[in-house]
């Protein structure tokens, strides 16, 4: 089996833990209004490459990945997730660490076709890093133009799996940095028990260059980036949330 | 024992020269963390700010302080001078005042005079006088020997940055041996090396004779000078302060009389250890005495000035010295030598604030302790000032007791030595390969007139073949360029106070260096893996090429293209080693252009890699700029496969990344602990 792959980044320091090799999927069903990786959206472009293909890159170079391991973001790996099932169980076969950078959007709990495959994807996932673009169903639908009901149920779906779960959240000035909203996010998030991590990220003007080279036009032309100060706030904010919810959950 | 060495374990190093025999018996691998470092004294700070003053002066006038126009730079030439004779623990400046840029005009008079004309001073006229009609220089040597062939190689630059009218440098003297045991003691060796050459004198004999009584000369004028600053080095040192001073004076006595293309410090700190430790235990100095005796050394090697012109400057991008120190790695009995002083070393950059110079470089190892990696990594996030070198490498093939010239060059300290060779452009040499050995940009006949590619597609294997016979030719030329360049420099501009801290026989390496490796590794993948159409002008030289296309490009970890990387290295090197090399050098190849890469790329035409005319080299042995697209460890790794022993003389990569991307910020990332309720 092939799958079709965007690129491929030797020196992920920022995707996971330790020092990674990063897979990124071509093709993605989301259409983020801030996404830095529209050319990773066109689930016919990229390159064909095979697991063993991957997993030899990274073997070439295993001494900086120890502490490390493969990640795999895209676009949305799941979008492919035959092949996604097919590279993390021959990369546990080999003992490596395997992480899930996704959106979610492809879960469907009522589909059972689908989740006997998440179900066996799940056995050879060691983090998911899940990012919850808006805790709103109406706002969540503006900025990534799908609903999150889907992917609320994931995050739920990997809880009971027991798989361990970073949230990830990108904080846009005017679009996701409102408090009351984040603040229902921790909460929501501070209920699922494989909660390790929260990694929030600041919205930054990188991709923009990307929009211009494909010629399509820039959703946030003009948002200007996040301020770190601000985000440590923000991030707080989240984390009171979370909080929040254990408390009571732990007085329970 | 001699009761300035009691306290020190005995051995060999007491009856013969071998500080390493000392330094092994004597120091004490330090394996804690950065708690015990002591910050600057008042003394430090006050006589920094003096130094900084001499910095501003320096900005404002343009380039320099003060340059010397009469006094020809000697061992002894010039009296002491002090930035604040009270507070100064370390004392010692290349001329009579702090900043004052000496004359050395041995290299070259013209140089000498152009230095100072360029920053509107002017050589007394009876210096210049006497150096062009009745003493002869290095660079008027080069110049009558050179052959023609040489001469259109130099302005074509196919052949570049030639130290003909420049010191050589990157030669390091044992400087600690005035420390551990005094100059009348290596004096004496020196006579005993002189009274056992041979009886029948042939040239080498002669020449070695001759040398051996410059050097015992040199060793007479340290005295001399060191006095004149009231310290006697007669005898070895007792102390930490006096095992510093000591081997500063031998360092300083080095860049009194050469103004090197780089002047190395070589590999201190453990051997200072030995006596900080010895001191401690004795109570004789506290630790911020030792902190404040180091401080007041570097600051001395940050305060290093020699008279050059701007093009000088601009070949090597500013006004280095590279006083290159080495520090840490590991022992070949397998204990690591990290001690505290290797953390006082690189605290300075934290007392005295970052600097480029000394170029403190550490000796890397996995096998280094887990406190001095993680302070290593915290002062390079700090100050960006740290270098780090494969000592992995590098020990193998010099043992544990080897510094660093310049910015890679390894040698054994005070058993080997180099003669230092610039470089060959190859990505100038492919294109010469392509047009018969018709120079691109001056259309003139420079290389052989041999048969120039034909056709409108580039064919690999033609290609290959041609370039491989034209890297001989460049290697040819090459080799014996610098062959008459040493010899000249030995007999015009010899090194004897760096060679008084060696031993008798040394081992001398033979260095060539390559530059545009990238380029040339990235045409022929070009020229095998796409189409490449070379464009030419009206007189039939190809100036130009068109690529249709993509190829595999070097910095991305594909066999396809690193491999073409390697041969080109291992070709050029075999290359050179099919030829004589004065006084028997042993060749070597380094592929480390740290900085002239924008020099030599503005010498080089269009290139089949899509680099155009003009456009900047890649650094050493980097990448391409933005060609390695598959992150750090794809491009290093394409970097770590060319082979050292074809290119022991060192192989950089300039690496530069946004903090960002080595990771999360603290404060941005929440980890399990904070967001745990019960923290």
């Amino acid at each position: 089996m092939k799958g079709r792959i965007h690129s491929l980044e030797s020196f992920g320091t920022v995707d996971g833990p330790g020092t990674r090799f990063v897979v990124f999927f071509q093709g993605c069903p989301m259409r983020c209004l801030y996404c830095h990786n529209p050319d990773t959206w066109d689930p016919k472009g990229g390159t064909e490459m095979s697991a063993e293909y991957i997993l030899e890159q990274y073997e070439r170079n295993i001494a900086f990945y120890s502490g490390g391991g493969i990640t795999t973001t895209g676009g949305e790996p799941l979008l492919q997730i035959d092949f996604l099932i097919e590279l993390y169980e021959k990369a546990k076969e080999k003992g490596i660490h395997t992480c899930l950078d996704t959106s979610g959007i492809v879960f469907n709990k009522n589909n059972p076709e689908l989740m006997a495959k998440f179900d066996r994807l799940m056995k050879v996932t060691d983090l998911i890093m899940l990012d919850i673009k808006h805790i709103d169903p109406e706002l969540h639908k503006k900025i990534a133009s799908q609903p999150n009901e889907g992917i609320l149920a994931f995050a739920e779906y990997t809880a009971e799996k027991n798989v361990d779960l970073w949230i990830r959240h990108v904080i846009v000035p005017g679009l996701t940095d409102d408090d009351e909203y984040l603040y229902k996010l921790g909460y929501y998030i501070g209920g699922l028990s494989n909660l390790k991590a929260l990694d929030a990220l600041p919205y930054h003007t990188m991709g923009e260059v990307k929009y211009a080279k494909l010629g399509k036009e820039y959703p946030l032309k003009g948002t200007p980036p996040m301020d770190k100060d601000i985000l440590i706030e923000k991030k707080q904010v989240i984390i009171d949330g979370i909080k929040k919810r254990r408390a009571e959950l732990s007085a329970k | 024992m001699r009761s300035e060495w009691n306290g020190f374990v005995g051995g060999k190093w007491e009856s013969e020269i071998n500080v390493r025999d000392f330094i092994q018996k004597n120091y004490t691998p330090y394996d804690g963390d950065d708690s015990f470092l002591a910050g600057p004294t008042q003394n430090t700070k006050d006589l920094w700010d003096i130094v900084l003053g001499y910095q501003k002066k320096e900005r404002e006038n343009g380039g320099v302080v003060d340059m010397d126009t009469k006094v020809v730079s000697t061992i002894t030439s010039h009296g002491p001078a002090y930035l604040d004779k009270s507070k100064e623990t370390i004392v010692g400046f290349q001329t009579d005042a702090p900043f004052k840029r000496a004359l050395q005009p041995y290299g070259g008079i013209r140089m000498a005079e152009k230095a100072c004309s360029d920053n509107g001073y002017e050589v007394d006229p009876e210096i210049s006088e006497f150096f062009s009609t009745h003493r002869k220089t290095h660079n008027a040597g080069c110049f009558d020997a050179y052959n023609q062939e040489m001469r259109a190689c130099r302005s074509a630059h196919i052949i570049t940055g030639l130290p003909d009218a420049y010191g050589r440098g990157r030669i390091i003297g044992d400087y600690r041996r005035v420390a551990l045991y005094g100059i009348d003691r290596l004096i004496e060796d020196k006579q005993a090396q002189k009274d056992s050459t041979g009886r029948v004198m042939t040239d080498d004999v002669i020449r070695l004779r001759e040398e051996l009584s410059e050097q015992m000369t040199a060793l007479k004028m340290m005295k001399e000078m060191a006095l004149s600053y009231g310290c006697d080095i007669s005898k070895p040192a007792t102390n930490v302060q006096e095992a510093i001073q000591a081997t500063y004076f031998g360092y300083l006595s080095a860049i009194k009389e050469q103004n090197g293309a780089a002047m190395s410090l070589g590999r201190t700190s453990t051997f200072i250890d030995c006596y900080a430790e010895r001191d401690l235990k004795n109570g004789t100095f506290t630790e911020e005495q030792i902190q404040e005796f180091i401080d007041h050394f570097v600051m001395k090697l940050r305060c290093v000035k020699f008279a050059r012109t701007p093009e000088y400057n601009q070949i090597f991008a500013g006004d280095p010295v590279w006083v290159t120190e080495s520090i840490g790695g590991v022992g070949v009995d397998g204990r690591h030598m990290v001690t505290k002083s290797s953390f006082r070393y690189l605290h300075t950059l934290n007392n005295l604030g970052a600097a480029p110079e000394p170029n403190l470089t550490v000796l890397w190892s996995p096998r280094l302790p887990e406190g001095f990696k993680k302070f290593c990594a915290k002062t390079s996030i700090n100050t960006s000032s740290i270098q780090y070198e494969n000592d992995e490498l590098m020990r193998p093939v010099h043992g544990d007791d080897y510094g660093i010239a310049c910015c890679v060059s390894s040698m054994v300290i005070g058993k080997e030595m180099q003669f230092f060779g610039a470089r060959a452009n190859v990505a100038k040499c492919l294109l010469y390969a392509l047009n018969g050995g018709v120079d691109e940009v001056t259309k003139k006949q420079v290389g052989p007139k041999y048969r120039p590619v034909e056709g409108d597609v580039l064919d690999y294997d033609d290609v290959m073949s041609k370039f491989i016979d034209m890297l001989e030719w460049q290697a040819d030329v090459y080799v014996n360029t610098l062959n008459i360049i040493h010899y000249m420099h030995d007999k015009y501009c010899y090194e004897r106070a760096e060679m008084a801290l060696h031993d008798r026989d040394v081992k001398r390496y033979f260095a060539t260096g390559v530059a545009g490796l990238s380029i040339v590794a990235d045409s022929l993948s070009a020229i095998k893996y796409a189409k490449v159409e070379p464009i030419r002008d009206e007189d039939g030289i190809i100036v130009d090429f068109k690529t249709t296309g993509d190829f595999p490009k070097y910095g991305n970890d594909d066999d396809r293209v690193d491999s073409i990387a390697t041969e080109i290295v291992s070709k050029f090197m075999t290359a050179v080693r099919r030829h004589h090399t004065y006084r028997n050098g042993i060749p070597t190849t380094s592929i480390l252009t740290i900085t002239s890469n924008v020099t030599y790329g503005k010498a080089t035409g269009n290139t089949p890699d899509g680099r155009k005319k003009g456009q900047p080299f890649a650094p050493g042995a980097n990448p391409m700029h933005g060609r390695d697209t598959h992150g750090a460890v794809a491009s290093l790794s394409s970097v770590a496969k060319l082979p050292f022993k074809d290119a022991q003389d060192g192989i950089s990569n300039t690496f530069t990344i946004i903090p960002g991307a080595l990771g999360k910020e603290d404060q941005v990332f929440a980890g399990d602990i904070e967001i745990d309720l019960n923290k």
